[in-house]
C-alpha cells in the first residue's frame, strides 16, 4: 500500500532533495557578505570624497581659482624724453600691424599667399609666419607683418573681403623726431633678447622696448614704468571668457634733458659733413646743452630691425657714425693741456706767475731736441704769455719743473682722463700717464716723456666731453660734473641749481693768470686764436686752441722747410682742438670742438668753437633782456667769478 | 486569491496587469530620482540648457521606462528561453565590434546600429548575467562540488572578457569579470575552490599589464604620479580632484561650479559628471547622490534575498552588482582611487548605451521581484 506513494508522498530524504533550501541559506549568507562589501565600499568612497571636499577643500579651491583666472600683464607706455624746452626728443607713436586670426579663416595658406599679393612678405617674413601657424593655437593671432604705411592699411583695407581672418593690431613704436641729431645722446630702444626677458618679466610683454644705448639704455628703469595688468576669466582652453579686473599700468616716467636740441641742431649745422664732435656746457653747473658727433646714425631703424648692409656701412665707416666721439673718442690735449699744466706748476711752486723762460724755438733735453711749433722762438716770456703764444718751449720747462704727478693731480681736479659720470653708454675716459703707470707697463719713464705731457702729446688722452668739463671749470673754478638729466616728471634735478658745485681746490689768482693767457690766446693782437673773437657787442670768449699729432713729425721733414701738414693724407692730419669759455668775465658757458683730422686748431677749430658759442649766447632767452650797453656782468646772468 | 485565479481565467490579460501592480514602484521611484539627478546634472553640464545633453538623456530615459516595464513582465521562463539567444548576440556583436567598431579616445569601442551608437560590452554584462542565472539555477547546489560543472560558466565569462580586453577595454573587462566571480560565489561555490583560484591571481595580474597597451600603462603610471604630467594624461585626475575640493561643503551653487562651466572639467558630461554634482552641490549633494546610489544597491540585493527560486535570486543579484560596479569604479576614478577607465555613472552620465542596457538591466531586477514567489521546477537530473 505504501510502496505505490513512495515516490509521491514527502519522504525522509526529502529535505535533502529540496533543492530551494539550501541554497537559499547559502545564498542570503554570501549575499550579504557581499552586501556588507557594497556597503563598506561605498563608505569608503564616501570618506575620501569627504577628505576631497572639505578637509582638502580649501587648498583646491585655490588650485581652481588658479584655473579659472589668468593674469595678463598689459605692456606700459614708456616714458617721453624732451628738451629743456619741452621739444620731444623721444614719443611713442601708434603703428599698425597686421594679424592674421587662423580660426576665421578657411584656408590659411590662400589668405597668407593673398595677403603677400598686397603687402610684399620676404622670406624671413613667410619663416616667421609659418612657425607660428604651427605653435600656437587657433584663436592666437599671428603676426604677418609689422610697421604697416598708410598705403599697406588702406590696399588691406579694401581687399578685406578677400582675405578672411587679416586684421588690423595697434601696436607702439619708438618715434624720434630728431633722429640722428640726437641718436648719441637719446639712443634708441629694440625688442628685448632673451637677456632681457630673464631679468624681468615684464619685459616678454609684446610691444615692450629694452633700451639699448644713450639715455634710453641708462634710464631704462625710469622710462619702462610699471605694467598693468588685466585679470581675465579663461576656461580650460585658455580662450577668454570675460574680464574681471584691470588695472592701469603707469607710464614710464617723463624725462627732460639739460640739452637744447634747436642748438644742437645749429652745432650740426655748423659742423656740417666733418668728422667732429663738439660739446656745449653751462659751466655754472654742468648741464650739456649740446653734444655733437658727427657722422650720426638713424636711431629709429634699430626697432624695426637694421639690414645687414645698412650695418656694415655704419660699422665699416673711418669716421665711426655709431661711436659718440664726444664721450668715446679719445685724442691727444694737445696744447689745450697747457693751462692745466700751468696750473700745476703754479701750484706746486715750481714757477711763480711772473717766472720767465727764454724760448729759443727749441728745448735741448739729454741728446733729443724739443721743436716749439714757432722755428724762431717767442723769446723770454711769462706764463700768460706762453698760454697766448702757446709756446711750447716754457711748458717743456714748467713741466720738467712740476714733475708729472701734480700735473696729473691738476688734470684730474680738472675733469681730465677722470671719466665723466654723465647718462650716456660707452663713456670711455681720457688718462694722464706718470712714471708709475708707464713702470706699471713695464717701461722706463724718460725725461722726454714729461717734456711731451707738457704739451699735450705723448701719452697724454683726453675725451671730448672731458675738454668741456675742463673749460667750464677753468671758468668757473667749481668741480661742475657734466649731466643731460634735468628733470625727472615734474622733479627738477637738483644739480641745476647754479653753484651747486663746490669749488676746486685752487688758488684763484692763479686761476686768473690762466683765464687771462685763455683771454689773450683769443683777444691780444698777437694771440693764437683771433679768429675766435667773438662778434657781439660787450661778449668776450677765452680760449685755447691745439692741434694734436697723430704722427710724430720727423726732424728732416720738418727741417726741410717744406713740412704742412696738409699735405698729409686725411688720416694722417693733426686732429683740430679748441676749447673756451663765454662771457669771460661772467662766464656762462664752455664749448670743446675736436675735429679729427683738422689740422690746425686755430684755423679749424676755433671759427667753428666762436660760431657754437655764438648761437649758443643769442639763443640764450635771457639775452634778450640784455640792455644795450650792459656788460654781461651787470646783467647778471654769469657766473660769479673774481676779477682778474 | 482566488478571486485573482477566477479573473485570470475570465480574462488572461488581468494576469498582465496584476503583475504590473506587482512591480516593485518603488524601486521605479528610485530609478526615476537618479534619472532626475542625471537630469539636473545634464542640463548643467550644457551650460544651463537641455540641449544638447539632458534633452536627448531623458527621451532615452523615457523609452528605457517603457522598456524596463516591458522586460519586468516577461517570466523566468521566457527569461530562461531568452537567454541563450541574447548570450549569444552578444558574443557575437562583441566579435563583431572587434572587426569593424569605431574606436573612440583609445578605449571604447562602438558599433553603428541603425543610426545608434552601441557599446556592446555594455550590452554583454547584462547578457551574462542573464547566462549565468539561466545556468546556476539548473545546477543542484551539491553538484557545484565538482569542477567539471563550473567548466560551461567559466568559459561563459571568460569569452566576453577576453572580447572586451581585446577591444582593448581593460575596465569594463574587469567589470565583467567581477560580476562572473560574485555570481559564481552567490550561486554557492564551494570554499575550497576559491581558495584554489585565488592562488595563481597575482601571477595573471601580473600576465595581463605584461599584455597591456602603452597608454592603459600611461594611465596606470600616471594614476600614481598624476603631478608629473598635469597637463598631459594627469590632467583628467588633477581637474577633476581640484574641481571637486572647489566645491567644498556646501558647492558653488548649480550651474555656478566654475572648473565645469569652464570646461577644465574633460569628458564632465560623461564620464566625470560626478566631479560636476560635487562642485556645484558640494559634499552634502554629493553624499546624498551616492546614498542614492547605495540605497538602490542596498533595494537590489534585498529583491535577491527575497526571491525564493534561485533564478530570480541570481538573476537581481547579478543586476545589482552590475549596478554597484558602475558606480564603485566610476567613482573611485573620479576620486582619483582607481586609474581612469571609460565608465559612466549610471543613468545620470550622458549616453545612449549606458543608459539603455541599465534599464534592460533594472527591467530584469524588477522581473525577478515580480515573479520571486515562482519555485524552482526539480530538474531532469534530479529526478532519479
Amino acid at each position: 500500500m505504501k510502496l505505490p506513494f513512495r515516490g509521491r508522498q514527502p519522504s525522509r530524504l526529502m529535505p535533502r532533495r529540496e533543492p530551494e533550501r539550501p541554497s537559499r541559506g547559502v545564498f542570503t549568507r554570501r549575499a550579504l557578505i557581499v552586501l556588507a562589501a557594497q556597503v563598506g565600499v561605498l563608505g569608503v568612497l564616501g570618506r575620501r570624497l569627504y577628505d576631497l571636499q572639505v578637509v582638502q577643500g580649501d587648498h583646491l579651491k585655490e588650485l581652481a581659482v588658479r584655473n579659472r583666472t589668468s593674469r595678463r600683464l598689459l605692456a606700459p607706455a614708456r616714458g617721453v624724453i624732451n628738451d629743456r624746452f619741452g621739444v620731444e626728443l623721444a614719443s611713442n607713436k601708434v603703428s599698425w600691424r597686421a594679424m592674421l586670426m587662423p580660426e576665421e579663416t578657411t584656408d590659411i595658406k590662400a589668405t597668407v599667399a593673398r595677403f603677400a599679393e598686397i603687402v610684399p612678405l620676404d622670406e624671413r617674413d613667410h619663416a616667421r609666419i609659418e612657425r607660428d601657424l604651427r605653435h600656437v593655437r587657433k584663436y592666437v593671432p599671428v603676426g604677418l607683418k609689422d610697421f604697416l604705411s598708410w598705403d599697406d592699411m588702406a590696399r588691406i583695407e579694401l581687399n578685406a573681403p578677400s582675405m578672411p581672418g587679416v586684421l588690423i593690431d595697434v601696436g607702439s613704436t619708438r618715434l624720434y623726431p630728431f633722429g640722428p641729431e640726437l641718436a648719441h645722446i637719446v639712443g634708441y630702444v629694440a625688442p628685448p633678447n632673451e637677456r632681457d626677458i630673464a631679468s624681468s618679466t615684464m619685459m616678454a610683454l609684446p610691444g615692450m622696448r629694452a633700451g639699448r644705448a644713450g639715455i634710453e639704455q641708462t634710464q631704462d628703469a625710469l622710462l619702462r614704468g610699471e605694467p598693468g595688468s588685466v585679470e581675465m576669466e579663461v576656461n580650460s582652453l585658455g580662450r577668454v571668457i570675460g574680464e574681471i579686473n584691470r588695472v592701469d599700468g603707469r607710464q614710464g616716467d617723463g624725462l627732460t634733458l639739460t640739452i637744447d636740441a634747436g642748438l644742437q641742431q645749429q652745432v650740426i649745422g655748423r659742423i656740417s659733413d666733418q668728422s667732429a664732435s663738439a660739446v656745449v656746457m653751462d659751466c655754472r653747473n654742468g648741464e650739456v646743452l649740446a653734444m655733437v658727433s658727427t657722422p650720426s646714425f638713424d636711431p629709429s631703424l634699430f626697432d624695426s630691425g637694421v639690414s645687414h648692409a645698412q650695418w656694415i656701412e655704419w660699422t665699416d665707416n673711418v669716421r665711426t657714425p655709431l661711436i659718440n666721439k664726444a664721450v668715446a673718442g679719445i685724442y691727444p690735449p694737445g696744447s689745450t693741456f697747457k693751462p692745466a699744466v700751468g696750473l700745476a706748476a703754479l701750484k706746486s711752486g715750481a714757477i711763480s706767475p711772473e717766472d720767465r723762460f727764454t724760448c729759443p724755438g727749441y728745448f735741448d733735453l739729454g741728446g733729443a731736441r724739443f721743436h716749439c711749433w714757432s722755428r724762431w722762438g717767442h723769446g723770454s716770456i711769462n706764463l700768460r704769455q706762453a698760454l697766448m703764444y702757446s709756446c711750447d718751449v716754457y711748458f717743456y720747462q714748467a713741466a720738467r719743473k712740476a714733475g708729472m704727478d701734480p700735473i696729473k693731480a691738476m688734470a684730474n681736479d680738472f675733469g681730465l682722463g677722470v671719466k665723466p659720470g654723465i647718462e650716456l653708454t660707452h663713456v670711455r675716459s681720457g688718462m694722464i700717464p706718470t712714471p708709475e703707470w708707464r713702470q706699471q707697463h713695464g717701461h722706463h719713464w724718460n725725461g722726454g716723456d714729461t717734456v711731451n705731457a707738457g704739451i699735450g702729446q705723448g701719452f697724454v688722452q683726453v675725451t671730448p666731453l672731458e675738454l668741456a668739463t675742463y673749460a667750464s671749470r677753468i671758468a668757473s673754478g667749481r668741480d661742475v660734473q657734466p649731466h643731460l638729466i634735468r628733470r625727472v616728471n615734474d622733479t627738477l634735478s637738483d644739480r641745476t641749481a647754479l653753484d651747486h658745485a663746490a669749488l676746486l681746490d685752487v688758488d684763484p689768482a692763479h686761476l686768473n693768470i690762466i683765464r687771462g693767457g685763455m683771454f689773450d690766446v683769443i683777444n691780444a693782437p698777437r694771440g693764437t686764436a683771433p679768429k675766435a673773437k667773438l662778434d657781439i657787442p660787450g661778449v668776450q670768449m677765452a680760449g685755447k686752441t691745439g692741434s694734436a699729432q697723430v704722427r710724430r713729425v720727423s726732424r728732416a721733414l720738418r727741417e726741410s722747410g717744406h713740412f704742412n701738414s696738409m699735405s698729409l693724407p686725411w688720416e694722417e692730419r693733426p686732429h683740430a682742438l679748441f676749447i673756451c669759455f663765454a662771457p669771460f668775465d661772467a662766464p656762462r658757458y664752455a664749448v670743446s670742438v675736436v675735429i679729427e683730422h683738422g689740422n690746425a686748431g686755430a684755423d679749424a677749430a676755433a671759427p667753428l668753437a666762436r660760431d657754437i658759442m655764438t648761437d649758443t649766447l643769442t639763443r640764450d632767452p635771457v639775452n634778450r633782456d640784455h640792455e644795450p650797453g650792459q656788460t654781461v656782468a651787470e646783467a647778471g646772468w654769469g657766473a660769479d667769478v673774481p676779477r682778474p | 486569491m482566488n478571486l485573482q485565479k477566477r479573473l485570470w481565467r475570465a480574462e488572461p490579460s488581468f494576469r498582465l496587469l496584476a503583475k504590473l501592480i506587482r512591480i516593485n514602484w518603488l524601486y521605479v521611484l528610485l530609478i526615476c530620482a537618479l534619472a532626475g539627478v542625471g537630469y539636473g546634472a545634464l542640463y548643467s553640464a550644457g551650460g544651463g540648457s537641455s540641449h544638447p545633453f539632458a534633452g536627448p538623456q531623458a527621451m532615452r530615459f523615457g523609452f528605457g521606462l517603457i522598456m524596463m516595464t516591458v522586460v519586468a513582465l516577461l517570466s523566468p521562463r521566457v527569461l530562461k528561453i531568452l537567454s541563450v539567444p541574447i548570450y549569444l548576440a552578444a558574443i557575437a556583436l562583441l566579435t563583431l565590434v572587434l572587426r569593424m567598431g569605431h574606436v573612440g579616445k583609445g578605449a571604447e569601442r562602438w558599433i553603428n546600429l541603425g543610426g545608434i551608437q552601441f557599446q556592446p560590452s555594455e550590452f554583454a554584462k547584462i547578457a551574462l548575467v542573464l547566462a549565468l542565472s539561466t545556468w546556476f539555477c539548473r545546477l543542484d547546489p551539491k553538484k557545484m562540488g565538482n569542477p567539471l560543472r563550473l567548466v560551461p560558466p567559466a568559459l561563459m565569462v571568460l569569452l566576453p572578457v577576453g572580447l572586451v580586453l581585446k577591444e582593448p577595454n581593460l575596465g569594463t573587462s574587469v567589470i565583467i569579470g567581477v560580476i562572473g566571480a560574485t555570481m559564481f560565489f552567490a550561486a554557492g561555490m564551494r570554499l575550497w575552490q576559491i581558495a584554489l583560484l585565488a592562488v595563481p591571481l597575482p601571477f595573471l595580474g601580473k600576465f595581463v599589464y605584461a599584455h597591456l597597451h602603452d597608454y592603459q600603462k600611461a594611465r596606470i603610471e600616471t594614476f600614481m604620479h598624476p603631478e608629473q604630467d598635469p597637463l598631459g594624461a594627469g590632467y583628467n585626475i588633477i581637474q577633476s580632484k581640484i574641481a571637486l575640493g572647489s566645491g567644498g561643503m556646501w558647492g558653488e551653487g548649480y550651474l555656478h561650479g566654475s572648473q565645469g562651466q569652464l570646461n577644465f572639467l574633460p569628458e564632465k558630461q560623461t564620464d566625470f559628471i560626478f566631479t560636476m554634482i560635487g562642485e556645484e552641490w558640494g559634499y552634502a549633494g554629493a553624499i546624498a547622490v551616492i546614498g542614492l546610489l547605495g540605497l538602490m544597491i542596498v533595494g537590489g540585493m534585498m529583491i535577491a534575498m527575497l526571491c525564493r527560486n534561485q533564478f530570480c535570486r541570481l538573476l537581481a543579484f547579478g543586476i545589482t552588482i552590475d549596478l554597484f560596479m558602475y558606480c564603485a569604479v566610476n567613482l573611485s576614478m573620479v576620486m582619483g582611487v582607481i586609474p581612469v577607465g571609460g565608465v559612466p555613472l549610471p543613468l545620470i552620465s550622458y549616453g545612449g548605451s549606458a543608459m539603455l542596457t541599465m534599464m534592460f538591466g533594472f527591467g530584469l531586477l524588477l522581473s525577478a521581484w515580480v515573479h520571486r514567489n515562482e519555485r524552482d521546477r526539480p530538474r531532469e537530473d534530479d529526478a532519479g
